[in-house]
């Protein structure tokens, strides 16, 4: 058995894990909260933009036309796609999940005689990227807890204008979808060809649209497929906070279970090491009382 | 009767009151809206865009976007949006210049469309800025 002082200092350095596991328990959970705040404030923008393709695409003769968004390509050859990652780890399963996922669609999608073109978002997916060797087009590392949209337009600017040009055929992306504060899923999403959704329903048939309503769908459009392309982050920074809270929780409870067995571990020695003084002690007297 | 303005971008929905009045630049030229126009779909360009609520002028710098009007509704979906007297003129032309560094040294795709988004949101600003300084003198 280990000596008290050694179980004595283990006791005392689970016990500052714990300290600091705890702390960023809570960092963690209040930039939740916070990104959660982020992705409710980003949606109706996006909706009000999906809202307007819905109506314009139904109006707008022939709107799925050569270098649309909207255009469905009879054979794809090459397709894009983003992968967004948090930039740190310590957050359980969820990159593993995004990056097993992203790998799933890349073999499916050479098993179809395609190519991908990878865009990254967040450091944890740029180095796996590479790592695996995989072609990567495009990344932004550094994203921060709250982006603002210009800050990540690059990347999303790139692979829109890889579809407009004809170099992608299809664009996707795969991100931690935020569900609740214990369920994050790693999902995919098409962000190009834009499936138009069906036009919301009531009386917005005497609109006057300038300079014209294939103008305004042509502007619409991509702006539509960036946010969202930024919704999808907002959702993976909310992932990965809640993520995190999560895993520094578990952790916490993980060392103050281990404080506890080496508590007991420490007084059973500590026990030990009296009752065998105490024999002594005893036989000391018995052999001096003889 | 006044009108209800809301003001919406990416990341949130910045502003939404009654107002009395907008004046805002749309890609066929700068346009007022009073209450009851008839609806309309229109692209908003760079520019200055002002609001005037109980009499008084609130001037917007806006990169671009869309204005939807829609009798008492009005919706501006911008790709960002500022208050021109919360633009620090110095400053908006120290942001300029670096992000016209930027594009000059840009070298990716990448990087050329960011350096390109900046700029251009940049230019607007610094222009919004200067304008609201002649308004007072």
């Amino acid at each position: 058995m280990a000596s008290s002082r050694e179980i004595k200092r283990r006791i005392r350095s689970v016990k500052n894990v714990a300290q600091i596991t705890r702390a960023m328990e809570m960092v963690a959970a209040s930039k939740m909260r916070r990104a959660q705040r982020n992705v409710l404030a980003a949606r109706p923008y996006a909706d009000r933009m999906r809202d307007l393709i819905g109506e314009l695409t139904v109006r707008v003769v022939g709107s799925a036309k050569k270098g649309s968004l909207l255009e469905k390509r009879s054979q794809v050859r090459r397709v894009g796609l983003i992968v967004v990652t948090p930039d740190r780890g310590l957050c359980g399963s969820l990159i593993a999940n995004v990056v097993r996922r992203a790998t799933r669609f890349i073999l499916d999608q050479r098993a179809m005689g395609r190519e991908v073109d990878v865009f990254t978002y967040g450091k944890k997916g740029r180095d796996f990227i590479v790592r695996a060797g995989y072609p990567l087009a495009g990344e932004m590392v550094k994203i921060g807890d709250a982006p603002k949209i210009e800050d990540i337009l690059g990347v999303a600017i790139q692979a829109v204008k890889g579809f407009e040009s004809g170099r992608y055929d299809e664009l996707y992306i795969v991100y931690s979808e935020y569900i609740n504060t214990l369920v994050q899923r790693a999902t995919i999403k098409q962000l190009a060809p834009v499936e138009a959704p069906a036009p919301a329903s009531g009386a917005r048939a005497d609109f006057t649209y300038e300079p014209s309503q294939e103008e305004v769908l042509t502007e619409v459009l991509p702006r539509y497929v960036e946010s969202q392309i930024y919704q999808a982050i907002l959702e993976s920074i909310a992932s990965f906070y809640s993520a995190q809270m999560v895993a520094m929780r578990n952790a916490t409870k993980s060392a103050k279970d281990l404080v506890k067995e080496l508590t007991l571990t420490f007084n059973k020695a500590r026990q030990a090491a009296i009752t065998k003084e105490v024999s002594e002690i005893a036989s000391g007297a018995a052999a001096l009382a003889e | 009767m006044p009108m209800h303005l809301e003001i919406v971008t990416a990341e949130k929905v910045v502003l939404s009151e009654e107002v009395d009045q907008i004046n805002a630049p749309t890609r066929d030229g700068r346009i007022g809206v009073l209450p009851r126009h008839e609806p309309l779909m229109t692209i908003l360009k760079p520019g200055e865009m002002t609001i005037i609520k109980n009499g008084e002028r609130i001037p917007f710098a806006v990169s671009g976007g869309f204005m939807e009007i829609l009798s008492n509704r009005v919706v501006i979906l911008a790709d960002t949006v500022e208050r021109a007297d919360e633009i620090d003129e110095a400053r908006a032309e120290r942001a300029r210049a670096l992000a016209e560094e930027r594009l000059k040294n840009a070298q990716t795709d990448r990087d050329i469309a960011m350096a390109e988004v900046k700029l251009r949101k940049e230019v607007v600003r610094l222009q919004v800025a200067q304008m609201k300084n002649i308004r007072r003198q």
